[in-house]
């Protein structure tokens, strides 16, 4: 995975503690396209995914904006859009989910994250392999080439949902997209390799590439988050590959394998699917939660609660998440048996997931808390997250969901976990880490105006959606006119308000993005450590030149969260500080 | 080869362990849950349908055998490049990965000569689901062999001039997982009549 070169030929030395590394990997005089696409530097590819990832979410929000309107008034020619057909409906709902979960949260919490965090906070120059880390951004560019060309070849994009379930997805006299279903199974297949590649790479570099001194528990939690979630992913993905390939065999060469007819099971898909999905539940929020930790330690001054028994707790709900994927199948025809099982273990993971709340609740009480923007958005995460546990309550007792189930109410539990991981806690992330990124600050107005301009609306679309799904009203219908038990009295109000809610949300993103852009090339002057923060990333300076650390390569003496310390007159104590 | 340099991170090894031999642990970890995928699925269709033995029994277990001896036989060479790479001698380990190579190429020697019987016989992907699975299974080993075989290629090459011979270790990791998948094959697709 590397070159002929050994380190003392390239001007490296084994020692680390030396110092003269920061400047020596020759990068500055490169031109344009050399810097910014063909870097090996993890901060860029970190920057390649992250924008990346704001363009698809673009297109994810696009989607969901021309749907939702045909929702709400069916028939109407969308502003922007024009006239939603069935057809596209399918591809729009499809295009909405597989992209804001595998283009949109995978490569922003996942890549873009690990890739700009990992070496800097665990005291390294760059990850332990920075061409396969390119290498893997490549893969996941050529991912999204083919999927954009999907949307239009004949028949246009894959409109089988992003579960993608057979014999909808499998035969093309079903599902009138010859070519696109195919090309959407490719696009996901090279997304996969693409983080199998990073994954590699990001646990390997935190295994072995810590600064001297740094423990296993003297790493921030946001490090071991990503870390276990890239192991979960690694670890749960193989099925879902071994079944992408046999269903591209379906579609293209028309074997049987999720066939009934030629011996094959269609269900068998929904185990294979699920075994990846569930577990990519849990891949996605771990991240999540660690952005949480890192900013609401920051901003109440204050040691983090149970430092291991946040970890000890990401672990066991990693476990956990092998067990619950049948929970998706309580009406696909299992053996009530294994379904009640599969309740008892759904039930069960809500324990960790709920000690890290009350964790980060622990370590809220009492500390002098300061509501910055980034913390304005972490604490949001702890409560919509909530409500979107606390409703998966009801999906994963096997009674309820036979009623629930393809119902509006799912939607609605899903987007309160997702919408938090995927973007309050992103957004969480984007702003406390800006100023180390561009070494420039947001503007804090704008943050609250785009917080509360996000946070009002979201509620307004999802909690209509929890009402509409108790009534019954089912997931996957094109136009509700046809259906008049379903077009009730208030209904359709519910589908307007949630619409009308979810244009104002994309509306308030204009902000966010002005604000973002603005500040990154005219913003004020940030220092190196404005939040006053312990961890390493913190003591490089802002932004990091490649190789991060010019004054050598940190040593760290203490854990991450050493805040308010009683024998300190200072209330931070970096890691890397001596005494 | 390019003069890439290696950043510190590379160079630092706080498990003990060589970066790149941890990287092809996870590698194999990550693909140990592929090819699981693959047998589970088929392994549950089995039991499902006893009916499929029917189909099984076309299969030729003595090519099957072979290619099982052959593979072996292969990963015995890959462990003596391991050893002359231990010994910092570059040229012979060089030599037993060519070696190693030689009996990747026999092995699809072998296979190739099998399909090609099979398919003149309609037994074909998409004749019975038994051979799909058997197509599908055999296939994405077959590529896995095909990129041990080219990396293999490429480490050699270095090996012969004394350079990264830590690689050469790691490669044989790879080779092995590569004939242990074949073992699991072996039966499966070949014995379980």
């Amino acid at each position: 995975m590397s070159s002929t070169a050994t380190p003392e030929a390239s001007g490296h030395s084994h020692d680390d503690g030396h110092g003269h590394d920061g400047h020596a990997h020759g990068h500055a005089e490169q031109n344009f396209f050399l810097k910014y696409f063909w870097s090996t530097d993890h901060k860029i590819i970190g920057f390649q995914y992250l924008f990346t990832g704001m363009f698809m979410a673009l297109i994810g929000g696009f989607a969901v904006y021309a749907f939702r309107m045909q929702i709400a008034f069916p028939g109407m020619s969308v502003p922007g859009y024009g006239r939603v057909t069935a057809t596209d409906y399918n591809a729009l709902v499809t295009t909405h989910g597989s992209v804001m979960i595998f283009w949109v949260a995978m490569p922003v919490l996942i890549a873009a994250l690990g890739n700009y965090l990992i070496p800097l906070m665990i005291g390294a120059d760059d990850m332990v392999f920075p061409r396969l880390n390119r290498l893997s951004y490549q893969l996941f560019l050529l991912s999204i080439v083919v999927l954009i060309a999907s949307f239009f070849v004949q028949g246009g994009a894959f409109g089988g949902a992003w579960t993608s379930y057979p014999p909808l997805s499998a035969k093309p006299e079903y599902n009138l997209t010859p070519l696109g279903a195919p090309m959407w199974l490719v696009a996901v297949a090279l997304e996969f390799a693409a983080f199998l590649l990073g994954g590699i790479n990001f646990v390997t570099t935190l295994m072995n590439s810590r600064a001297p001194g740094m423990k296993m528990f003297d790493v921030p939690i946001v490090i071991w988050m990503i870390v276990i979630a890239s192991i979960l992913f690694m670890a749960s993905v193989g099925p879902l590959v071994a079944g992408a390939i046999m269903l591209l065999f379906d579609q293209t060469v028309g074997t049987g394998f999720f066939d009934p007819k030629k011996g094959g099971d269609p269900v068998l898909w929904q185990h294979l699917f699920w075994f990846f999905g569930h577990p990519e539940v849990y891949v996605v929020l771990l991240p999540a939660m660690g952005i949480v930790a890192e900013v609401i330690t920051t901003f109440s001054r204050k040691k983090l609660f149970a430092y291991k028994t946040v970890i000890y707790t990401a672990v066991g709900t990693g476990a956990l998440s092998f067990f619950v994927w049948a929970h998706h199948q309580f009406i696909a025809g299992i053996d009530p048996r294994m379904a009640n099982i599969f309740s008892v273990t759904t039930l069960l993971i809500s324990i960790p997931v709920a000690e890290m709340v009350f964790v980060y609740i622990a370590t809220l009480f009492g500390g002098s808390i300061r509501l910055t923007t980034p913390m304005l958005w972490a604490l949001a995460f702890i409560g919509e997250f909530l409500l979107g546990g606390v409703t998966g309550i009801f999906l994963g007792s096997s009674g309820a969901d036979i009623y629930f189930h393809d119902t509006y109410f799912v939607i609605a539990h899903f987007h309160y976990t997702f919408f938090p991981i995927a973007f309050i806690a992103v957004f969480a992330a984007v702003t406390y880490w800006f100023p180390k990124m561009f070494g420039k600050y947001m503007n804090e107005a704008w943050g609250k105006v785009h917080f509360w301009g996000t946070i009002i609306p979201f509620n307004f679309i999802f909690i209509p959606l929890f009402l509409l799904g108790a009534r019954g009203d089912h997931r996957r219908i094109y136009d509700y006119t046809h259906f008049p038990d379903l077009m009730k009295p208030g209904m359709q109000d519910l589908r307007v308000l949630a619409t009308l809610s979810l244009v104002v949300l994309l509306a308030f993103q204009v902000v966010f993005l002005v604000n973002y852009f603005y500040s990154a090339f005219k913003g004020p002057k940030a220092e190196a450590n404005p939040w006053k923060a312990n961890t390493l990333e913190w003591q490089a300076p802002s932004p990091p030149p490649h190789g991060n650390f010019p004054e050598g390569l940190p040593t760290v003496y203490r854990g991450p969260y050493e805040y308010s310390h009683p024998d300190r007159q200072d209330d931070h104590w970096p890691q890397n500080s001596p005494s | 080869m390019s003069s890439f340099p290696r950043p510190i991170a590379t160079t630092r090894s706080a498990t003990g362990i060589s970066t790149g031999k941890l990287a092809v642990w996870w590698l194999i970890a990550s693909e140990i849950v592929i090819f699981g995928g693959v047998l589970g699925s088929y392994v549950m269709h089995r039991i499902g349908h006893p009916e499929w033995a029917s189909q099984a029994e076309h299969t030729n277990t003595w090519a099957g055998a072979l290619n099982t001896f052959i593979l072996l036989t292969s990963s015995l060479m890959a462990v003596l490049a391991h050893q002359a790479a231990e010994h910092k001698d570059g040229k012979k380990a060089a030599k037993f990965l060519y070696l190693t190579i030689l009996g990747g190429l026999m092995f699809l020697t072998v296979k190739s000569i099998e399909w090609t019987n099979e398919i003149h016989h309609g037994f074909t992907l998409t004749s019975h689901t038994f051979w799909s699975f058997y197509y599908t299974a055999a296939g994405i080993h077959g590529v896995h062999v095909i990129v041990g075989l080219i990396i293999m290629a490429i480490i050699a090459s270095d090996a012969k001039k004394g350079i990264d011979l830590q690689r050469v270790e790691a490669v044989g990791l790879y080779w092995h997982f590569v004939d242990i998948v074949w073992i699991f094959l072996f039966p499966l697709l070949y014995i379980a009549k």
